[in-house]
């Protein structure tokens, strides 16, 4: 075929074509000459670590970011696509991983924002809500129309986003990383809507970092790497194996050598702990949990279950009640000795979640972070007024040299550093505090391959000199591999606690949705 | 206290309340939009100075009045060159455009007119003046409704009237029409409106562009109708004023009306009275002249309702990496 | 995220360059009144900074402009923008003039002590119920202290019409204060050694406190515990908890400090100049602290530097007006143009400077 779609005739054009798509953020280059084509009324997988370029490519489809080159045919037509609006002309619709919705709108005005009839709204509304129940009946779509979105839960919000595209009239339907907030249930009925909009003649992208949805729905796949495109495959004739490392660039050790754990002493016992939110909603409902010396505990689950508020609350950012015990003595979890600092007295360290939020401060210079949280401490203090910052200096430069930060200049704010190496400045300063207990939540989001050995390695590094690790993470791989003990965690609660020997990823996938696994 | 000073007192909060609600209405625009102005004193004040002047020089109050709006929307378009095209703090921008006006206003009249920073005295049709509603020299002596509808109602200029029927239309155009959804949408979740392809941009500048349309309207306002001339910050604070009642008023349109007429009630009674004996306590004129803003900040304390404003309220908006 | 500019560029380059733009547009407002900018210049130039009684004003000025732009700066830090400046220095003036009367204080190096404690308690306090707002309610700061601005000065009002009123004065202000609490001048100061200081000019040893009160809130600010929380808490909440730090407790420091600073602004012209308290003494000094600290991009050494510029506009202003047709109000507009360049349009010069070092860094490559 040459390169116009249209040369033969019979041959359908592909609904979409990428030619020659390149993208620069200043220096980064987020997309480097990238072609793709999607043939219609088939779905289509994009896979890639997270920074390959993934998003940014579809947002330049989407007409959200200018390409700095290259162009875009749509059903074999060359089209500009400089704005929203004109991607939506082209019948193009996109479900962000972050949804866009109004939140004081009802379903009904956030699904006509945009698209309105005529200047006022109540026709606009009358017919929407007609349209709404058509869909509804036809792809399993229901939500009800008069609904505030914040009231919605996440499920029923990305139904919103997918109703709000088809009453565009999309004919290719964008999702990107669609199932990260949703149980495995949810995802289920998310596939079986798209196949049924497949089969209604629609084209399908999904952006995902799961090789295992891209293995159960898609026809074809693309893999990206460092803002490239290495290589697009029909997804029948490739394996989760060969696409892992098409996306990493060599092999991957998908399991992680460790030795066996030799538990100690329970360092942290959790009984009964309840947490309850600024809006009155409870996120814990009675937690008991305990971590010994020398183990891992492992907490898996759908994100906003309640496994922030675990780690927000022995971390001592937000209060709750019940008891919780580090080496025997009951901590305070309201009140004046309950934060950050109290607990970090106690032998408590605490990789966050969100380290550009939370764990670092961006702006900050990087011997500045490196003391984040133990400032405090009398060994960085010139006098009783002032900070010994010189000192403090010396002491980055080792820390940064002994985990491998690159560039180890500790002048440099912490905003310049990649996201695997933030990650290793905020494990510096927690793992080298020698901790007696250390949480960690999300260690390795956002970060590179090559980072993600060491990350891995100095954990359990941790755990085998005899300490107690808590680790939360949505990924369940990582849960099974690193791991000494699995608890899931379904709307609060503990489900139930299992080996990693002894279990897979469909028992632990239908815990995390609410079953309880060995009943199924 | 008679009917007829009740009826006074009430007639002047009506004059000293509408520069207050077109000022908070210009605000809620703004502010709904997701644009936070500081800047609703400026605007009024230099639309104060330049529908004055136009008046003095052109002798047509009408002149004077396209000129006060003309003339607010070319700080309104700062503002939002500066918080929407720039993405800068718009608060700072407010502070900055206040400043602005309380300078220029005093520079350029002292240069136009050499009479210290006032414009010359406006006369007859320089200014605006009151107009008699049908029928209210007929119904004066019907008791109560009479004297309502002849000193109260009837009797205002045309900028009063206006300022009142701003609000229904207000509501209507915030909460029934397309441009209501849309501006209402990107105060609250600029990228949802982004991704539906509409253009933030163009929304929140259309947004403030009322904002300075109605703060202009104001001004001239002040100085055509409530006085008759310009002179040296003219408007004293009522921009802050009416930032409080927009605050009061939840960024609704008929809380706005409820709002500023308590607010011009407080001045009106101040004007009038200059120490309040409330049986033996003696109430000095300058609580009524502070209770506007310590009423504000009871309501910001949260211990009268709360007010909470448009989600996406003074952030700029930058497409997310 | 990363930094395409080096860091001169953004502490020296972008200020210098949006300073630059405010005063051309100055300039042009200048020959729209028919005036000669150049002129002007001159005119300001020797009125501010030609002989020892201009810059005794010149220094005057700065020294205001010091402690409101310092109260400003400390309160950026924590990411607060305390537009109650002048409030805060209003009741400074109230602290101030109640300690001066309270006592027949025998000599200025017994008053000045106690004066600047109740200078800084009076303004931490004005500062103080909006910042509790803030902390522990989600007020928002810029509304509350704009409320307490026009707040306090009724306060005023009412204290020096109904209170402090000498009997049988007609004039809102207190009684002159003490000879016992007249600070010495720049005059007085230098004659020990010699230099010869315009008797009549206003600077006062003040000016030596607003200087160490930068040194001080240098030391705060980069140097302290303290100071690296208010900044931790200025840049992210949510680390700040992380951390450890509670928000409450640094909104709460970081205003009262910044109130404090507000009101020590009254040392100097309550106390050193006016030696009495009148009816709006601030004359808007408190809401310059803005620019000040914009332009000084909040380091304690740009608000100084920025202080005394303001501080050379302020009296170069007032000679203008003395001479020419040129009213005060003109620096009114240079500070309005410097507030908006420097603060809210700070992208407009940035924007197009990145791309220019994203350029080089690219060719270079």
């Amino acid at each position: 075929m040459g390169g116009d779609g249209q040369t033969g005739g019979r041959a359908a054009a592909p609904a979409i074509e990428l030619k020659g798509i390149s993208k620069a953020f200043g220096p980064v280059q987020a997309n480097r000459d990238i072609s793709l084509r999607v043939m219609p009324g088939t779905i289509h997988g994009i896979v890639g670590e997270n920074g390959a370029g993934k998003s940014t490519l579809m947002s330049i489809l989407y007409g959200f970011y200018k390409a700095d080159a290259g162009e875009i045919l749509i059903g074999g037509q060359r089209t500009q696509i400089p704005d929203s609006q004109a991607a939506i002309r082209a019948g193009i619709g996109m479900v962000f991983q972050h949804f866009k919705l109004v939140e004081n709108f009802t379903v009904l005005e956030n699904v006509i924002l945009g698209v309105e009839e005529g200047r006022l709204l109540k026709p606009s509304l009358a017919k929407a809500r007609g349209v709404l129940k058509s869909l509804a009946e036809d792809y399993e779509l229901n939500v009800d129309p008069d609904a505030l979105i914040e009231e919605l839960g996440v499920g029923m919000k990305q139904r919103v986003e997918i109703l709000k595209a088809l009453y565009r009239q999309a004919d290719i339907l964008i999702l990107d990383e669609p199932t990260g907030v949703l149980t495995p249930a949810e995802a289920d009925h998310l596939f079986r809507i798209l196949k049924n909009l497949k089969s209604e003649g629609k084209t399908i992208i999904l952006i995902t970092h799961k090789l295992r949805e891209i293995m159960a729905i898609t026809d074809t796949v693309s893999v990206m790497r460092r803002g490239q495109m290495t290589a697009t495959l029909e997804t029948a004739q490739t394996s989760p194996e060969e696409l892992a490392e098409l996306m990493v660039g060599r092999k991957v050790l998908l399991r992680i050598d460790k030795k066996p754990a030799t538990p100690g002493r329970t360092v942290l016992e959790v009984e009964n702990l309840r947490v309850t939110d600024e809006d009155g909603v409870e996120r814990l409902k009675g937690v008991s949990l305990n971590v010994r010396a020398g183990e891992i505990l492992g907490i898996a689950g759908v994100a906003g279950n309640g496994q922030s508020q675990l780690l927000e609350v022995l971390g001592g950012m937000i209060p709750g009640t019940g008891t919780v015990r580090i080496n025997g003595d009951a901590i305070d979890l309201t009140g004046r000795h309950s934060d950050g600092q109290s607990r970090r007295a106690r032998g408590i360290a605490h990789v966050p979640e969100d380290r550009q939020r939370e764990g670092l401060i961006m702006p900050f210079m990087a011997w500045e972070n490196v003391v984040f949280g133990y400032h405090h401490d009398p060994a960085y203090q010139k006098n009783r007024a002032l900070m010994d910052n010189a000192g403090i200096r010396r002491l980055a430069e080792e820390k940064m040299e002994r985990f491998d930060v690159r560039p180890p200049n500790p002048g440099l704010a912490a905003r310049n550093f990649s996201g695997g190496n933030q990650q290793k400045i905020v494990l510096a300063r927690e793992i080298e505090r020698n901790p007696d207990l250390l949480l960690v939540g999300q260690p390795t989001r956002g970060v590179d391959i090559g980072a993600i050995e060491f990350i891995h390695q100095r954990i359990l590094d941790l755990r085998d000199a005899g300490k107690a690790v808590l680790l939360v993470s949505v990924e369940l791989e990582e849960i099974l591999s690193m791991s000494d003990r699995i608890a899931v965690m379904f709307d609060g609660r503990i489900m139930g606690e299992r080996l990693p020997g002894e279990t897979d990823e469909m028992e632990l996938g239908l815990m995390m949705a609410g079953m309880n696994g060995k009943a199924a | 206290m008679d009917f007829a000073t009740i009826l006074q007192v009430l007639d002047s909060t009506v004059r000293l309340a509408t520069p207050l609600l077109l000022a908070c209405l210009a605000g809620l625009f703004s502010e709904r939009a997701g644009i936070f102005d500081i800047g609703l004193e400026g605007k009024m004040l230099f639309a104060a100075f330049f529908s004055a002047a136009t008046a003095a020089v052109t002798g047509s109050v009408w002149l004077g009045l396209l000129a006060g709006i003309v003339s607010s929307m070319v700080l309104a378009g700062i503002h939002g060159l500066a918080s929407i095209t720039f993405r800068g703090n718009q608060l700072i921008s407010g502070v900055a455009i206040n400043f602005l006006a309380a300078g220029l206003t005093v520079v350029i009249a002292q240069d136009w007119f050499s009479q210290g920073g006032r414009t010359p005295s406006l006369l007859g049709g320089a200014r605006f003046n009151p107009i008699t509603l049908p029928f209210a020299e007929t119904l004066q002596p019907v008791p109560i409704l009479g004297p309502v509808y002849h000193d109260l109602i009837s009797g205002h200029t045309i900028p009063v009237y206006f300022a009142f029927a701003m609000v229904p239309f207000t509501w209507w155009l915030l909460f029934r029409t397309r441009f209501g959804l849309r501006l209402r949408a990107v105060g609250d979740s600029p990228e949802a409106l982004d991704t539906a392809g509409v253009s933030v941009v163009a929304t929140r500048y259309a947004a403030v562009a009322i904002c300075g349309v109605l703060c202009g309207i104001a001004g001239a306002y002040l100085a055509t109708a409530l006085q008759a001339g310009f002179v040296k910050d003219m408007t004293a604070g009522r921009g802050y004023i009416a930032l409080a009642a927009l605050i009061f008023a939840k960024w609704r349109p008929w809380y706005a009306l409820s709002a500023t007429l308590l607010f011009g009630l407080l001045q009106a009674v101040a004007l009038r009275y200059q120490n309040i004996d409330l049986g033996g306590i003696v109430v000095p004129v300058q609580v009524m002249d502070a209770l506007p803003y310590i009423l504000t900040v009871v309501i910001l304390a949260g211990f009268v309702g709360r007010a909470i404003p448009p989600r996406a309220g003074g952030e700029p908006y930058v497409k997310e990496r | 995220m990363r930094d395409v500019m080096p860091k001169w560029a953004d502490v020296v380059l972008i200020p210098l360059i949006s300073l630059v733009l405010a005063f051309l547009l100055s300039a042009v407002v200048i020959i729209a009144i028919g005036e000669d900018p150049v002129a002007a210049v001159k005119m300001m130039v020797t009125g501010a900074l030609g002989s020892t009684y201009a810059w005794g004003y010149t220094l005057y000025y700065a020294t205001n402009f010091i402690f409101t732009g310092l109260a400003v700066a400390v309160a950026f830090h924590a990411k607060l923008f305390n537009i109650g400046g002048e409030g805060q220095a209003t009741l400074g003036g109230l602290g101030v003039a109640l300690v001066c009367l309270a006592l027949p204080w025998p000599h200025w190096t017994l008053a000045l002590p106690a004066a600047v404690i109740g200078a800084a308690l009076f303004g931490a306090a004005w500062a103080a119920i909006p910042a509790w707002l803030q902390a522990k309610r989600g007020s928002h700061i810029v509304i509350t202290t704009i409320m307490f601005n026009f707040i306090g000065a009724a306060v005023l009002n009412y204290l020096l019409v109904n209170v402090m009123r000498p009997v049988g004065s007609m004039d809102p202000a207190t009684a002159k204060f003490p000879n016992g609490t007249h600070l010495p001048t720049l005059h007085d100061l230098l004659a020990p050694f010699g230099i010869a200081f315009s008797r009549a000019a206003p600077a006062n040893i003040s000016f030596l406190i607003a200087v160490a009160a930068c040194i001080l809130v240098y030391l705060l600010i980069w140097r302290t515990r303290l100071g690296y929380e208010i900044r931790a808490q200025g840049h992210s909440e949510p680390a700040a908890i992380y951390a450890g730090i509670r928000p409450v407790r640094i909104v709460m420091a970081a205003m009262l400090i910044s109130g404090a600073l507000a009101g020590l602004m009254a040392v100097n012209n309550v106390m050193g100049e006016a030696e009495r308290l009148v009816l709006n003494s601030v004359e808007g000094a408190g809401f310059i602290g803005i620019a000040v600290a914009l332009m000084g991009r909040s380091h304690p050494f740009g608000v100084f530097l920025a202080a005394i510029l303001f501080g050379f506009l302020y009296q170069g202003g007032a000679e203008l007006a003395l001479w020419t047709d040129i009213p005060r109000e003109l620096i009114v507009v240079i500070q309005a143009l410097v507030i908006l360049f420097t603060g809210a349009l700070d992208n407009m010069v940035r924007m197009p400077l990145e791309r220019l070092f994203l350029g080089l860094r690219k060719g270079r490559a």
